[in-house]
């Protein structure tokens, strides 16, 4: 068992290719570590037994010619799966059964893979803890009442803690790269427009992406490549040629350009993440990399302009949960008490706020200040980067300017929570790919990330530049099962 | 003051009525703006709806392209400047049969700029400027009287593409109104856009009125009425505002700018909201769909299915069959009844077609309450009963029977001729026998006649009229008549 849990996506597509293993070992080994990590809270819906079936049938008539033969993952319960429970980590939605399937999931079971279960998020995707879910919130593998991060927290712990080999999150601010920093995992976000939207719980539509989490780099081109197609049903989804990420996967980065952009360097950072920084600048020399200084002025402009456009969008996006048509619902004695009642009820505090945000910003006579005004400033981080990649051929930041926290440490301070995203929000905003790579421990042998922004459309840039990294790096997650009794 | 201006006079004050209008006029199409659901009308209740019209969780819109060339071909219809860069935005407001919680709708950058229309006045043609149409998402219907506790839904509706045309402020009187949505409509039935059947809702108003002293060149506070389904009503709602909104004035008092509401039954508007309780539609772009943007080809292949239009086939008739623009004007107004029209006189006399379509037919027609193309005579035995009229083989006495016979099944005229020997009688030797007969009856009035009593004759034609059943062809009763008398 142990064997298995610790093999990685690829390694298990290889040894189940050369039928060493079959699936029904992989997915009874996860389904068994899934069950004795309760502790964890990863799970919403687990669907263990219709997970072993479809891998008993797989066994029973394999085909070896897909990307991903009969493996078993759990994903994000922000994507909408036929017939299985889809509640984006709300109440609103706790017992929605959707009638049909997001393009994401569907390429992934296209692939050959298998659904192990829905993994818990934050509310709709808005936080950075994995606190603010319905269904309570989730623990990092890493260290007892630790946060995983968020929103795609449920999934980060899950692949941490070899609950899952592998996993899909969604990244609207940094809700895949942020949790992948703090539990020592490989998360991308891919540039918008790469991966469909359709049937993903929306939070903010422009910013919105479906992205793999990952053991290694490796892993993450693989998933990356069964994950991101063309779909004409999300209108913002993008008709380019994909490479083929997993084979083109190299190491030549001699002679790359990379970007170190000095307002990153913000007030306060940790020496310890500072001195992250150098080593990967380190690491990336020594690939054959050239390091650049570069400046991006508006990344100061950022976050704030991130939290107007994204509850903007946001508050119309979560106006279709009106107690109306399906989801949950509080009577009332005409149709806006039960509106009333039925959102107060329903959505969690993080949501409520983010919607009285988004609200107030789209109101007459503040539109103009704050969303056309944020609008203006997206343009403006656009440009910087447009700028910088004339001289580079990708950034290297910090992904987090700290590392994990304690569970509650920061809930009632919701500014000190919205900075955890600093380093990721501009990526979403100027649509860029970014990964996040695990590079280095903080005192308490916490994890640390670092992010590699890369030009629209060079997810492979980006992957091989981390794939390189990472040999340098050598990075181990140890855990100690602490959770399993 | 000009003879037909439509004036309120009170205290001795006149008042001139300024009419806008916003139609919404449903695009004719077989799937909706943004799903492919089905538009037909009166199916049952929520069996056209998609999973998108009902804003389900991660659901996505995609533009209907044929709706686009529909609204575009439209615009070309009213002479306005096509947009090629146009974009959708949500327009936020909650209601239960708006499932999205928006409506996507276009806001600042319509489809279609200005354009205009020209109505055909008693006085002369007058032109109304059209300030914008664009396109938008109708909402489902609300149906609060079928289940005495709740209101139920149904969304077959919902996602139906409208088409919003707005007007300037130029119409002046209720008449014109009238004339103005007859010849909207008539062009978007010409183009195939719209088929304007108000019944169904395919065409639907929302009036703006306000009124100024005459001469003055300010205009007055408008008040819109919202939502009216009928010319006779939008006319008795006008109507009813302008002489509402005279009186106060007269009385001291102002105009408040507000949303009315008519009332049918009770022939009177009244008060929906003021302007302080106006919605906050929070309008920003759609983030799901991407600016709607087409090149000068686009717009030219549908220049090139524009057909021939109501202004255009009345100046052919004016010029081509010499008709009064008092009768073009009548039979270009409806497609239907310029196609009917065209195929009669195929093989007929111009004016003598002219005369019966807008004579008898339309009397027919509007007896029977039904539109020309239900019409039950065709234009081919309509065409064959003028014939007969043109070659003298019945009278036109005969012929309105005749009319009456064939409107009941449409029978071929020549053959209920034969079967019925309703053939005029011309043949000169019989004629002069039944006259013969009807003077020697009538020896009083002969002499009346011949002392100088020449009113007589008509007396005489009328009893040869009667003793030939109607048949005697009144030419030649004429005159073998005046050599016998």
């Amino acid at each position: 068992m142990t064997d298995i849990i610790n093999l990685t996506l690829t390694e298990l597509v290889k040894k189940i290719k050369s039928k060493e293993i079959s699936s029904t070992d992989i997915t009874s080994n996860y389904i068994e570590r899934s069950k004795s990590s309760k502790k964890l809270n990863t799970y919403i819906e687990e669907t263990f037994d219709d997970a072993l079936a479809n891998s008993k049938k797989f066994d029973a008539k394999p085909d070896f010619q897909k990307k991903l033969p009969g493996i078993p993952i759990a994903v994000k319960d922000l994507y909408c799966t036929k017939n299985v429970k889809t509640t984006a980590g709300s109440k609103i939605l706790e017992n929605f059964v959707p009638s049909y399937e997001s393009t994401v999931t569907q390429n992934l079971w296209n692939s050959g893979a298998i659904l192990l279960g829905k993994l818990n998020c934050d509310e709709f995707a808005m936080g950075s803890s994995n606190e603010t879910s319905h269904f309570g919130n989730v623990l990092s593998p890493i260290d007892n009442n630790l946060v995983p991060g968020g929103s795609s927290g449920g999934s980060a712990s899950a692949l941490a803690a070899k609950l899952t080999p592998a996993t899909i999150g969604t990244d609207t601010g940094g809700s895949i790269r942020q949790p992948a920093s703090f539990t020592g995992t490989v998360g991308l976000k891919p540039t918008y427009g790469s991966c469909s939207r359709y049937g993903i719980v929306a939070f903010a539509s422009s910013l919105d992406q479906a992205g793999p989490m990952t053991r290694d780099v490796k892993d993450c081109a693989l998933l990356l490549e069964v994950i991101s197609s063309f779909d004409n049903k999300d209108s913002t989804s993008i008709d380019f040629k994909r490479p083929n990420y997993f084979s083109d996967l190299n190491k030549n980065i001699k002679g790359k350009k990379i970007g170190i952009p000095k307002e990153y360097r913000v007030e306060g950072m940790p020496a310890e993440i500072e001195k992250l920084w150098e080593n990967g600048k380190e690491y990336l020399k020594n690939c054959g990399a050239e390091i650049i200084d570069i400046s991006l002025p508006h990344t100061r402009y950022a976050l704030p302009t991130y939290y107007i456009v994204a509850p903007a969008e946001a508050s119309s996006n979560l106006a279709r949960y009106d107690g109306v048509k399906y989801g949950f619902r509080v009577e009332g004695e005409n149709l806006i008490d039960m509106y009333e009642k039925t959102r107060s009820q329903g959505f969690g505090d993080e949501v409520k706020r983010r919607i009285m945000i988004g609200t107030y910003v789209l109101s007459s006579g503040y539109y103009d200040a704050y969303y056309l005004k944020a609008q203006k400033v997206r343009k403006l981080i656009k440009n910087d980067f447009d700028e910088a990649f004339n001289k580079v051929d990708a950034i290297l930041t910090p992904s987090t300017p700290s590392s994990a926290f304690k569970v509650g440490e920061k809930m009632d301070d919701p500014v000190s929570m919205y900075l955890n995203d600093i380093f990721t929000v501009p990526v979403n905003l100027a649509g860029l790919p970014g990964i996040s790579i695990p590079a280095g421990l903080d005192e308490n042998n916490y994890p640390l990330g670092l992010q590699l922004i890369g030009k629209p459309f060079d997810e492979q840039g980006i992957l091989n530049i981390a794939y390189s990294m990472e040999e340098k790096i050598n990075f181990k997650l140890n855990t100690s099962d602490w959770w399993i009794k | 003051m000009k003879q037909d201006q439509y004036l309120i006079e009170k205290n001795g004050n006149n008042y001139e009525v300024v009419i806008g209008l916003e139609v919404h006029a449903q695009v004719l199409s077989n799937s909706k703006l943004f799903s492919n659901s089905a538009t037909k009308f009166g199916s049952e209740p929520n069996t056209q709806v998609s999973l998108v019209d009902a804003a389900f969780p991660g659901m996505l819109p995609v533009i209907n392209e044929f709706c686009v060339r529909q609204a575009v071909k439209t615009g070309i219809g009213l002479k306005a400047k096509i947009n090629k860069k146009s974009i959708f935005d949500r327009k936020n407001y909650f209601y239960a049969d708006l499932p999205q919680g928006y409506q996507i709708s276009q806001y600042k950058d319509p489809i279609v700029g200005e354009g205009s229309i020209v109505l055909d006045l008693p006085s002369g043609p007058k032109t109304i400027g059209i300030e914008r149409l664009h396109l938008e998402q109708d909402a489902g219907k609300s149906i609060h009287d079928i289940d005495p506790s709740s209101t139920l839904v149904d969304l077959n509706r919902s996602g139906v593409a409208l088409m919003e045309i707005v007007s300037k402020p130029d119409l002046r009187s209720p008449e014109e109104v009238n004339l103005y949505i007859k010849k909207l409509r008539s062009i978007m039935r010409y183009l195939g856009t719209c088929d304007g059947n108000m019944q169904e809702g395919s065409l639907r108003a929302d009036v703006n009125v306000s009124v100024r002293k005459l001469g003055s060149d300010k205009f007055g506070t408008r008040c819109e009425i919202k939502n009216v389904n009928s010319i006779k009503f939008m006319q008795m709602a006008i109507e009813y505002e302008a002489n509402r909104q005279v009186e106060l004035l007269e009385e001291g008092g102002i105009i408040d700018q507000e949303t009315r509401l008519f009332d049918t039954k009770k022939n009177q508007t009244r008060s929906m909201r003021s302007k302080e309780d106006a919605h906050d539609y929070r309008y920003f772009p759609d983030p799901d769909l991407l600016p709607l943007e087409f090149d000068d080809q686009f717009i030219e292949d549908i220049k090139r299915e524009i057909p021939e239009l109501p202004d255009q086939k009345k100046d052919r008739f004016i010029e081509k069959f010499k008709l009064s623009p008092y009768e073009a004007t009548i039979l270009v107004s409806d497609l239907e009844t310029s196609k009917y029209f065209e195929k009669v006189i195929k093989n007929s006399d111009v004016k003598l077609s002219a005369n019966w379509i807008t004579g008898e037919l339309f009397a027919l027609l509007n007896e029977k309450n039904i539109e020309i193309d239900q019409s039950p005579i065709s234009p081919e035995n309509l065409s064959k009963l003028i014939n007969l009229i043109s070659d003298g083989t019945i009278s036109g006495k005969i012929a309105k029977t005749l009319f009456v016979e064939m409107s009941n099944g449409d029978k071929d005229p020549k053959k209920i001729v034969e079967e019925k020997g309703l053939k005029q009688q011309s043949d000169p030797k019989e004629l002069e026998r039944i006259i013969d007969k009807v003077i020697l009856d009538n020896p009083d009035n002969v002499q009346k006649y011949k002392s100088g009593k020449d009113k007589l004759f008509g007396f005489f034609v009328g009893q040869v009229m009667k003793a030939s059943s109607g048949k005697a062809n009144p030419k030649m009763v004429n005159d073998i008549l005046k050599k016998k008398l």
